[in-house]
């Protein structure tokens, strides 16, 4: 059993680990002011804490009118998507160390989709073009009485969809999405995906004329930001470029 | 103000919540207010899985599954309840398929399963295969598929709205919920639900520990809202610590990971569970885990210069089992703590992690007011609540069971209530406590901090009242508590906004936490004894004779306005089994 790194790990937080970080956060409070603006915080904080340890210190020590959502704090609910130095990410799956902190971070709201105070924007139009493609299994026939059988290829073949937590992170980084917010955007075509390509469902050519709206995924124009921003790692251009294959070839 | 009604309403959008929303809503006007979009409730960030007796992959049968619970539980699990939950596990579980959850499956194309603690075959045998998985995220599984069946379904959903009270009326000399209040997170509107039946699914509280692999949000909204208005909550001692926490910030690793053969460590590489539990070893379960883990820290054979954690190794499995099977927890060791499980072993402790006590309800859902009489109209499922299926310590992959069979079962049993019973009138101004709770905090000028009282609470309960606790250290508890509650009379808030107020929201949340500890610890110190999650060294067996029963804590108000926390007993249900020694 070695335990190389551990022990390194533990030297370095025998010494102080606190260094003094700015924050740069795009303020935003329509109850006191139409325009949004910048402001600064400092506060010490350990570089291998997050950038939501972050924005707690200074919403709990500096300043309580500091808005965002956030719940698990681990990347698995998907609160707190936010742009930090100009990306889309989790803050809670945000190292400080791992974004140059000598600099201001910088902390604003995802692009695209309305910002209603500080760094929480209006989901509804997220979750309503998800809620169009049809996210749900889709099945005719009788039920069978035990569970759908179901081979380990063919649950491979959609498993990187599955693991979308509808953070917004692709949505609001895609630039045909913050020019045409008509755009169904990533996230929605990730999870009609999920179901094309799950060998139960049966609604496969339904969601697939949706997508084939104007709005739909021909808009696409492949710039990768949305799976250089996924949290979860999945590769949301290809599965685009899967869908857009389906609709030629109608195979899937 | 506004006023809305609707003939169902449940409080939270998690498995529980929206296993009963979708059983609800094809039976009665339904309305979902949850504190969160539903898909981030605490119910995606389960791991490890599901338990039922399919028999899919070995010889299994849920006789052998209702045991396991009722010994998991140490005998305080009420066996008639039990027996429910292990028989319906198995529909439960093709429920979940039939919507679309994506479960790993066998060689044959089946649900697979793997093995979890204590869970066994014929009755300790040895471990079983009994858990229903999705790789290590079959709690995210669940949460999506069951939101996507209330999309399917059509569900109301008012999103982002905290109910902060319930109302309860006296008709002909009984008790009856009335409705709830919410507040609007948006807007800072105060909202009346009127409602035929009500349905608390508003999950856990493990907020009040430091370290815990609860979310942010888990402040015990609805347990608190009942508590305050005379429901007593049951078994709030017991509190399960899950071994394997991440070192220092609480982050779980399931056991998933000891049931695909993950071996815990000390500083001198000893596989120290063979010591605690020979047949089980790593997966006993989990308070005996636990315990284990802080004797070996004590004994001074914990980890690194402080000596203060212990090691989940994983280095003996094959990189592709780690990718396949537990992608999720091996990528937190990377990004939290930089650690390559495939060659390092990950630094643990435990970590605060589920609450087996809650709103007290029969096996239908319905909430009870003493050790017998149900709340026409009011039901709780899910953490929230204490059938109780759990007993003194949960077994893993039994919550996930619970959310669902507790849910759909509650969600069918308000709904027929509500098709078949009348409004009951609302009280006169409603909403007048909840307009007093938000006004005396946004204008209170008091000098002290939520932060910093939430910090004092966290750090008195995970000195005081974790995984060992003696009279002292709970008595210090109670006293931490009571202070901490008199302070918060003088916390304000620096948000005076209506809009997005989540400052204010989180001194309510502290409130719920202060209120629920001081049950936990006054729940605790009266149990003088050692059972499931519940550990007293100074009182280190289960005194059956004395103790074989359920805590029931209710609110007591004096004239004065003062308020204590009063201690009744409820009778365990016991069918099948005689209580016996537990060992793994
Ligand atoms: C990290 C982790 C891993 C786990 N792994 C497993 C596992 O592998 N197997 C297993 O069986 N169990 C596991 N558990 C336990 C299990 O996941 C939980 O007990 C269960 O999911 C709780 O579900 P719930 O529906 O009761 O609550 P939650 O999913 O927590 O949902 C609570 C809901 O209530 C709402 N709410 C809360 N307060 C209010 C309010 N005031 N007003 C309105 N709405 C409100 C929230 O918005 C949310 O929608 C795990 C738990 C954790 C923390
Ligand atoms: S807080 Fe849940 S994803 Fe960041």
């Amino acid at each position: 059993m070695a335990t190389p790194t551990l022990e390194k790990m533990e030297e370095a937080a025998a010494a102080s680990p606190y260094i003094t970080v700015t924050f740069r956060i795009r303020r935003f409070n329509p109850e006191i002011s139409d325009e949004a603006q910048w402001q600064d915080f400092q506060i010490e904080i350990d570089p291998k804490e997050r950038v939501l340890d972050g924005l707690h210190k200074i919403k709990w020590d500096l300043d309580g009118t500091l808005t965002f959502r956030r719940s698990c704090a681990h990347g698995i609910c998907g609160s707190d998507a936010m742009r930090i130095n100009g990306k889309n990410r989790l803050a809670c799956k945000t190292l400080i160390k791992d974004i140059n902190p000598e600099k201001p971070i910088t902390v604003e709201a995802i692009k695209g989709l309305t910002v209603m105070k500080d760094l929480v924007v209006d989901m509804e139009p997220f979750f309503q073009a998800y809620r169009d493609v049809m996210p749900f299994l889709v099945t005719k026939g009788n039920e069978p009485t035990r569970e759908r059988l179901q081979s380990a290829e063919d649950r491979e073949r959609f498993d990187d969809t599955t693991k979308c937590i509808l953070c917004a992170a692709c949505t609001s980084s895609c630039p045909v999405f913050w020019n045409d917010g008509q755009y169904f955007g990533p996230a929605a075509i990730v999870n009609a995906h999920r179901f094309i390509f799950d060998s139960r469902d049966e609604a496969g050519e339904q969601r697939l004329e949706i997508l084939n709206d104007k709005d739909g995924v021909w808009r696409c124009r492949t710039t990768f930001n949305c799976t250089d921003a996924c949290p979860r790692g999945i590769e949301v251009t290809k599965a685009i470029q899967e869908v857009k294959r389906a609709l030629i070839t109608r195979r899937y | 103000m506004k006023i809305h009604k609707y003939d169902t309403v449940i409080v939270g959008a998690g498995g529980a919540g929206m296993r009963a929303a979708i059983e609800s809503t094809k039976r009665s006007r339904t309305a979902v207010l949850t504190k969160l979009y539903p898909t981030r409730s605490h119910t995606g960030a389960a791991q490890g899985g599901m338990a039922a007796a399919l028999a899919n992959v070995e010889e299994d049968n849920w006789e052998w599954h209702t045991f396991d619970t009722v010994k998991g539980g140490d005998y305080l699990v009420d066996q008639d309840a039990a027996e429910i939950l292990a028989k319906e596990a198995i529909d439960a579980v093709l429920d979940l398929e039939k919507m679309g959850l994506p479960f790993n499956r066998t060689p044959d194309g089946t649900i697979d399963q793997r093995r979890f603690g204590g869970h066994s075959r014929n009755h300790g045998e040895a471990p079983v295969r009994r858990s229903c998985y999705a790789a290590d995220r079959t709690g995210h599984m669940i949460l999506q598929t069951l939101y996507q069946n209330c999309v399917k379904e059509g569900v109301e959903f008012f999103n982002e709205f905290y109910v902060l009270d319930q109302l309860l009326v006296e008709e002909d000399g009984v008790k009856k919920s009335a409705g709830v209040v919410a507040y609007e997170l948006a807007t800072g509107e105060i909202h009346v639900f009127q409602a035929k039946a009500v349905i608390y699914a508003s999950g856990g509280t493990g907020k009040f520990f430091k370290v815990t692999s609860n979310a942010h949000t888990l402040t015990g909204d609805g347990q608190a809202a009942c508590y305050r208005r005379g429901l007593p909550l049951e078994d709030m001692e017991f509190f399960q610590f899950h071994p394997t926490g991440i070192w220092r910030m609480g982050i779980l690793l399931t056991e998933g990971a000891r049931g695909e053969g993950g071996i815990l460590r000390n500083k001198d590489g000893e596989r120290f569970m063979e010591k605690y539990a020979p047949v089980m070893k790593d997966l006993a379960s989990r308070d005996v885990v636990s315990r284990s883990i802080y004797t070996e820290i004590r004994e001074g054979r914990g980890c690194g210069p402080a000596g203060d954690h212990v090691y989940l190794d994983l280095t003996h499995l094959p990189p592709e089992q780690l990718d396949a099977k537990l992608p999720d927890i091996t990528e937190f060791a990377r990004t939290y703590l930089g650690i390559e499980p495939y060659t390092d072993p990950i630094p643990i402790q435990p970590t605060a992690h589920y609450a087996m006590g809650g709103i007290p309800t029969n096996v239908e859902g319905e909430v009870l007011s003493d050790n017998t009489t149900v709340v026409p109209g009011l039901y709780a499922a899910g953490e929230v609540a204490c059938v109780s299926v759990h007993g003194a310590n949960r077994l893993g992959t039994n919550s996930l069971l619970d959310i669902n069979v507790f849910g759909k079962r509650s969600g069918i049993a308000a709904a027929k209530y509500s098709q078949e019973n009348d409004y009951v009138e609302l009280p006169e101004n409603p909403a007048q406590q909840v307009v007093d709770m938000v006004e005396h905090l946004r204008n209170s000028t008091g000098k002290e901090r939520v932060a910093d009282l939430r910090l004092e609470l966290q750090e008195t309960m995970d000195a005081c009242v974790m995984v060992f606790r003696t009279e002292q250290t709970i008595k210090t508890a109670v006293e931490k508590i009571a202070e901490l509650r008199e302070r918060y009379k003088n916390v304000s808030v620096q948000d005076k906004g209506k809009r997005f107020n989540t400052d204010l929201l989180e001194a309510i949340e502290l409130g719920n936490l202060l209120d629920l500890a001081e049950v936990m610890a006054v729940s605790a110190l009266a149990r003088k004894e050692s059972r499931g999650g519940h550990y007293r060294e100074d009182y280190p067996n289960r005194d059956d004779v004395n103790f074989m029963r359920h805590t029931m804590a209710y609110r007591e108000v004096g004239a004065d306005g003062s308020d204590s926390v009063r201690l009744d007993y409820k009778p365990v249900v016991t069918t099948r089994y005689q209580p016996m020694e537990r060992k793994y």
